[in-house]
Order: C-alpha cells, then structure tokens, then sequence
C-alpha cells in the first residue's frame, strides 16, 4: 500500500513534466502538422539552458528557470524561421526529416560544446525530503510538480483566453479559412512552434536538476512526447495533460511491478496498442483543440 | 548504353579487393555494403509503396540477433518454466532463419500497422523498433543484454561431408556481401517491374483508385513488408556474423535514421538510389576521420540531411537522369517515371 | 462484353431499400432501382441530391446503414471495394481518376492487374509464365487504349494529358479490369462540347458491345441523349424514374432539377 502510494506521488510528479513536453509537442502537431523529432532536443535544450545561466553564469535558480525557458521560446522561433519557413507545402514526410536532422545537429552539437559527461544542477531546496506518514517527497521534485502545473493552467489559459490563441484555435480547425479571417499564418505557425519549444524546454529545465543533464536525455523524450500525444488526441492541451499522467503512471508501475528496464518500453506498447485499436487516442471526441 | 550501367558499376565493385589492400577503407566498403542491402529493403517501402518505416532497424536487428543465436545456440527458461535449449547449428542456416524470422516480423508488423497511416504509421513503427530494442537489453539470458552477443562465428557455406567455406577474412567478406547485395537489387528488381510493383506504385500515387481497379492494397502493402524485412534481416545476419559482436545498439534510430537518408539521397522509388546514396553516406565518416570528431561528423551528417532534403528533395539518381534526358523531355520525370520507361 | 442486349430486361444490378446516415444527417432515405442488362441508366439530381454517396455505396467504398445492393444475384453488403471490382463492377472516379505520375500506358497496365496470370514465384523466378503473362496484358493494353482512343498519347505521362483525355483514359482503367458493368462517377463534368460528344461515341460504342452502363451526371443534355433510363434523385430520395422522354416532361423534376438547372445555366 505504501508502495502504490509512493508510486502514485512519484507519478503526479513525473507526470506533470511529461504533460508539458506532450501539450507543446500537440500544439506543433495539430496546428502545424510537422511531425518534431527535434521536441527532445528542446527538452534538453532547456536543460543546458538553465545549467548554463544557472551554474556557470550563476544567476539565480529561480530566474535561471525563467531565463532557460525563454530561451527555448527563442531557440523554437529561430527553428522555426530557418528550417520550416521554406518547407511549408511539403509534405508531411519531407518536414519530418528535415526535423530529424535538426535533431541529429543539436545532440550532437549538445555533445560538442558541453561533452559527454553529465552535468548536474544544484537547487536551493533543503536536502531533506517532506515526509508525510510513510510518503516522502523532496522538496524539489514538489516544485516541479507546483511550477509544470502552473504552466500547464498557463498554456490552457493562452490557447483559451487570449487573441494568440483564439488565431491559433482557427488555424487548425481551418487554416484557409483563417487566412482569410484576417490570421498572420506565418506568425502563428513561429508562436506555435516557439509556445511549444518553451513548454518542451521548461519540462527539461524542471526534470534536469532532478535527474542529471546529459546530451542523451533528449531521445526518448521527443518518442514520449509522441506517445502522450496520441494517449490524448491530437491538439488537445486537456488530453495531453491526461496522456502524460497516464504515461508516467504506465511507467512507474512498469518499473514498479515488471521491471525497471521495462519503464521505457511503457509508452510504446501504449502508442502501439493505442493507435491499433482506437486510433483517435483515448480521450479525442473528434479533432478538436482547446 | 543506360542498360549497360548496372554491369560496369557490378564489375568496378566486384574488382575493389584486388587493389584495394588498405584494411581500413575495405572495411569500409563491406559495412557500408552492408547498410545498402538495408537502405534497398527500406527502398522497397518507402520508395515503391510511399510508407515511412522509422523502425526499419528493428527487422535488420531481428535477422542479426536470431542469426548469431541460431548459430552460437541459447538456453533459456520461459515464462512457467519452460526450458528452451538450442545447440549451436551452422552458420549459414542462421542466416537463412534469420531473415525468414525478420520477414515474419515484418508480416505481423505490416498487417496491424497498416491500419493506420502518414504519422502514425511512422510512430507505431518506431516504438516497434523501441520495444523490441528493450527486449534486447533486457532478455539477458537471451540477448546477454549490454553485455554483447560475442563470438559469433564468421558465415560459414557448405554441408557436411561436401566440404565449407570460410568468411574469415576481409576480402571474402566483401564479396559474400556484394553476392547478397547482388541477389537483393535482382529480387527487388524482379517485383517492382512487376505486377506487383505495378500494384505498389498504384496504391502509392493514389490508393482509392488502385482498389477501383481491383488491388488488394492491404496484400501488397504486407508483401512489401516481407520482402523489405526478410531483406534488412538478411542484412543484420550479414553485420552480426562480419562484426562477430552484437549489442542493442544494433536497433539505435540512428541506424533507421542512415538508412532513410541514404534512400532519400539516392532517390527513393528508384533501384540505384540507396547505392548511390549509401556509397555517400556510407564514406562520409571516412573523408571526415582525419579532421572531425565523431560529434563534428555526426553534425554535419544531419546538415547535409537537411540539405539534400532542401534541395534536392527527389534525390540524386533522378536528378541525373533528367540531366540525361532533358533535351528530349518537356515533362517533369517522377522517380519511378523514368525507371518504367526502361521495363524489359 | 459478350452479351448482346437482346436479352435486356434482365436486371444486372438491383439497389434494394438503401438508406445513408451520417450521424444525424440523412444522405438517402429509401432508394430502390435496377439495372438491367446492356442498359445505360443515369442518375441525376441537382447538387447535394446524394448521387455521389450512392455511387460510392454500389461501389462499396461506403457501406450503407440499411439495405443492399445485389450484382448479378450476388449481395454486395459484405465485400471490399477490390473484391466489388472482381465481380465485373467497375467505376470511375470524378476527380483524380488517373494515376498522374506514370505514363498512359502503364496506368492501363496497372489496370489490368487482375488479369495477369503470373504468380509470386514467377516474378521472383522469371519464369517463362511471366514473360508470357506481361506480353499478353502489354497487347491488351494497347486494345484498350485503342477502344478509348487514346493510342497515340500510350507514352506521355498521364498528368500531361487533357482533361478529356484524363477521363478517357480513366475509362480504359475501369475497362481493363474487363468489367460487365461500369459506373461513371459525372464522366463529362467539366469537358467541352468536342470533348463530350467523343465521350457520348465511346459509351455508345461500348453500349454496342452489350456493356451495362450506369451514370452519375449532371449534364443534363449528355443524359438525355445516351440514356435508356433515367432515375432521378432529390434530398435522398428517387422523386422520378423512366425513360428520358418520360422524364423530360415530368413536372416534379423539372420542378426539382431541371429549372434550378436551367437558372443555373443561365447564370453562367
């Protein structure tokens, strides 16, 4: 019983990084229809980020997250102009490799400029864990949770409340028809993929003093996100937050009562099982986003 | 004249080891050779049927892995206690097993995964190669997980009593893959200026008509699956038995990754494509040794991915046929397009 | 193509009680029609009227959600779109109904799939079948682009061709799969009046040769001129049925169709 508990506040935990990477991998995806191999490198990105400011330039930690965050925001935009500005009206597949590449460039480039080697981020958080009954969580890993749930009400909030998101929503319900309304597609399309590429490098900047930071760590979260995405149906940020907390549950139960190196193998029996039997993801009434 | 290219290209190659003595560039030759039979095989779905397997590396791992076990033999305990023990058999059956294991794979995983289509298709096959990468790892009574497969033995042909042949050194290597090679581009040939390729062009340019006319789009999309698996499959035996050492890295995106450029480069829907492409990428690392790092080299692999794609999105090999043939052409040649003209 | 119309009257493809829905929405309420053997039928219907959607459940591209369509006694309900074709159905499409990217010549050979006669491991093994086999569809293959009349475009690519070629050489394609009935998804829409009046030749021609002919069209003229029969459809439902006389002056259809057509046309 305590196991299952202890699994279950790792999972919220877990979870709620997860749901950041797959809302900003959705909005991509249902909006632009690029398939973003490059999403992890963003998650890492974020990570090195805030390694970078926080430790060598020893800002902050707290601004040292903000600081990485936008940075990610910048590095999508710049991903964005360069790479599939001059693709648009390609096809599906063609954007994917090109994405790939993008990928490939910026792990390896990762690997270049800060080597091998895995780095880690102290946080001003007390050593100790809280404990409560026989439950402990450390400090940091309750921030993370508080700080990816705040930007999760964030984004449900920019996509539901404001102009962006209002241009945003018509773009994928119908991109003609919101050229014609008036939308700058061109400028949706960068906000989308700089909105997404801060969410995935938030996610990388919160888990990256929790775990350590290495230029590895952006693989399996590109093929995670992709598997959130589709457990909560494309262009969804609630399904996405449900997708995520499903697959971090699918995995810590994994790890918890098959075997640790199963954890990762989770997300893909999800995607498969998922997209074989109910390829409309779980919770996607039709394709809809908000 | 065009008829004549496959043969002198064949004799050039076939004529590599006898003045090629450097063992560092033959080596070279024989696992890029090898990753072209690979590159081929996906070819075979990307080119010809227009489905994307990111997860091709998975039936190249398969035919790999169950090559070196039928070969090194197992001893493993199942679920409920079942023991399954294999005594070493000869090489050259493990690589028969192996791709008719990796083709079987690619009947199973084609006939669920085409239910679902363009992204989805590309994802479902990615996680196949994941699943079965962790399988790897993590089988280590099966698989010696990150410890390695070692010792597999080099190909071994022959029957008892009639004598064998051994694949020890370089050379013979080269030519036992150039021999697979061979009889690879002559099976793929062979379908795709076929009916069946017909078939897989149809559903490719548009699938609704190619049901109109009769094709069963689901049969020749598995068909497309087998031959392309067993292929890559008969690839992976090839790697496992020349590098005697195989670990789950053998199922890295990475190697899906080299494959899907090289096709891309070359020109997909065409046969000399993932030649030419592979050959490019194949020695990129090569011309790059002296002066990069493997992280500089890796970098500007994924550049030149991404400038091909600009660039020359259809790929080398058509675009050197248009070359060819602009004069007498007003039209825009697909890939295939110039390939069908030449149908014997 | 064997039958000679003299044994007409003989129903080849009879559509029983057919309804669509799509969710709430109602496509085709009750449609009942036959065709009979040798017979050039149309249906019309102004825009919206459900013919599409009745062309593509005969077809088995969508299946009903009540009712059946028989072909020669067979029911259609459980088969796939292929297996529709192997009965002897065969259909056009209205938009992209040629395979762009290949040349005249091979799309017709990819439409004679089903007639070859080589199998896997004659392919792999090129074995004598083989060669044999392809010369055979490669002769068909030019018979039909004759039949057509598009022998002498056999080498272009068929993006290249006209509109009116396009649709000629979609007509070869359904031809190949050597059919006892075709259906024309709006053959002429779009052509020009040379373009048309070749069509109306061809389908007499094949009319001649005893071929089952049904019609999705919305030109009006054109049906009049071929057809035998005319079934008309409005909100999903058949509102008027009978020869093209018959339907000429029939109040509800022109009610219907034909005035809105006729205002229609005037807009032009």
């Amino acid at each position: 019983m305590t196991e299952l508990l202890q699994h279950i506040v790792n999972t919220l935990i877990l979870g709620s990084t997860y749901a950041l990477l797959g809302i900003g991998l959705t909005l991509i995806f249902g909006i632009m229809r690029v398939v973003n191999f490059a999403h992890g490198e963003l998650y890492s990105f974020g990570a090195y980020a805030l390694y970078f400011v926080g430790v060598m330039l020893g800002l902050n930690f707290f601004l040292a997250l903000i600081v990485a965050v936008v940075l990610g925001c910048f590095a999508g935009a710049l991903i964005e102009v360069v790479l599939l500005r001059p693709m648009r009206g390609a096809d599906i597949d063609t954007t994917m490799l090109v994405m790939i590449g993008a990928m490939i460039v910026m792990q390896n480039g990762e690997q270049f400029v800060w080597g091998g080697v895995a780095k880690s981020v102290s946080t001003p958080f007390p050593e100790l864990p809280l404990v409560i009954g026989s439950i402990s969580v450390s400090w940091l890993r309750l921030f993370v949770f508080c700080a990816a749930l705040a930007l999760i009400g964030v984004s449900y909030l920019l996509i539901n409340r404001t102009k962006l998101g209002k241009a945003m929503r018509a773009t994928f319900q119908d991109r003609d028809a919101a050229s014609l309304m008036g939308v700058n597609i061109q400028f949706i399309y960068m906000a989308t993929f700089a909105i997404g590429s801060s969410l995935a490098a938030a996610a990388g900047a919160l888990l990256g003093p929790v775990y350590v930071i290495s230029p590895q760590m952006g693989n399996l979260a590109s093929l995670k996100a992709f598997a959130i995405v589709i457990l909560g149906g494309l262009g969804s940020i609630g399904g996405a937050t449900i997708g995520g907390f499903l697959l971090a549950l699918a995995e810590e139960l994994g790890a918890g009562y098959v075997s640790s190196g199963y954890r990762d193998a989770m997300g893909f029996l999800i995607i498969i099982v998922v997209l074989l039997f109910k390829p409309t993801g779980l919770f996607a009434r039709a394709e809809r986003i908000g | 004249m065009k008829r004549l290219v496959p043969y002198i290209a064949l004799a050039a190659f076939a004529s590599v080891p006898l003045w090629l003595h450097d063992p560092y560039l033959l080596n070279a030759f024989i696992t890029t050779g090898i990753l072209i039979v690979a590159a081929m095989s996906l070819n075979l779905l990307l080119g010809y049927t227009g489905q994307l397997s990111l997860g091709h590396v998975a039936f190249f791992g398969i035919g790999a892995y169950t090559s070196a076990l039928v070969s090194l033999g197992f001893d493993v305990e199942l679920i409920g206690g079942i023991r399954v023990v294999h005594e070493p058999w000869p090489v050259w059956t493990g690589f028969v097993i192996g791709t008719l294991v990796a083709a079987l794979c690619g009947y199973a995983v084609g006939k669920l995964s085409f239910k679902v289509r363009g992204a989805y298709f590309v994802i479902v096959t990615i996680s196949f190669a994941e699943v079965v990468r962790l399988v790897a790892l993590n089988w280590v009574e099966l698989t010696q997980g990150p410890l390695a497969l070692t010792s597999i033995p080099p190909m071994t042909l022959g029957f008892p009593g009639v004598g064998y042949l051994d694949f020890y050194s370089k050379q013979s290597n080269y030519y036992l893959v150039l021999a697979v090679l061979v009889v690879s581009y002559i099976v793929i040939q062979r379908l795709v200026y076929s009916r069946v390729g017909r078939a897989m062009i149809a559903l490719k340019e548009n699938e609704s008509l190619a049901v109109s006319v009769g094709i069963d789009v689901t049969r020749y999309l598995v068909l497309a699956a087998i031959f392309s698996a067993g292929i890559a499959g008969a690839a992976g035996s090839l790697y496992a038995h020349y590098l005697k050492i195989i670990d789950p890295d053998v199922f890295a995106f990475l190697y899906t990754v080299t494959m899907v450029i090289m096709v891309i480069s070359g020109g997909k829907g065409t046969l000399a494509g993932p030649i030419v492409g592979g050959l490019i990428f194949g020695f990129i690392p090569v011309a790059a040794r002296s002066f990069a790092t493997p992280e500089i080299q890796w970098i500007l692999y994924g550049l030149l991915m991404i400038i091909i794609v600009f660039v020359l999105p259809k790929g080398i090999v058509p675009a050197v046929e248009k070359w060819f043939s602009a004069p007498n052409t007003s039209v825009d040649p697909e890939p295939l397009q110039a390939k069908m003209h030449d149908t014997p | 193509m064997s039958t000679m119309p003299s044994n007409a009257s003989q129903p080849v493809l009879s559509v029983e009680h057919i309804a669509v829905h799509f969710g709430g929405l109602i496509a085709i309420t009750d449609m009942s029609f036959v065709v009979n053997q040798g017979e050039i039928v149309s249906l019309i219907g102004p825009n919206g009227a459900g013919k599409t959607t009745a062309f593509n459940v005969i077809t088995g591209f969508l299946r009903p959600t009540k009712g059946e369509v028989r072909y020669k006694n067979t029911s259609l309900s459980n088969l796939k779109p292929h297996e529709v074709t192997s009965l002897g159905l065969a259909r056009t499409f209205q938009r992209t109904s040629v395979f762009q990217s290949v040349t005249v010549f091979e799309n017709v050979m990819i439409g004679l799939h089903r007639r070859s006669r080589s199998t896997l491991l004659d392919t792999l093994l090129a074995l004598p079948r083989e060669g044999r086999a392809e010369a055979e569809l490669r002769s068909l293959a030019h018979e039909l682009l004759e039949i057509v009349g598009i022998a002498r475009r056999a080498d272009e690519l068929a993006g290249s061709l006209s509109y009116g070629d396009q649709r000629l050489l979609g007509v070869a394609l359904a031809l190949a799969t050597d059919p006892s009935m075709l259906l024309l998804d709006e053959p002429v829409s779009g052509m020009n009046a040379t373009e048309t009046a070749r069509f109306m030749e061809l389908l007499n021609k094949l009319h001649g040769r005893g071929m089952s002919i049904l019609l999705v069209e919305h030109d009006v003229p054109m049906v009049m001129g071929v057809s035998d029969r005319i079934v008309v459809l409005n909100y999903g439902r058949i509102i008027a049925e009978g020869p093209p006389a018959a339907i000429r002056g029939n109040p509800e259809v022109i009610r219907a169709y034909l005035g809105e057509g006729a205002s229609r046309h005037a807009a032009h």
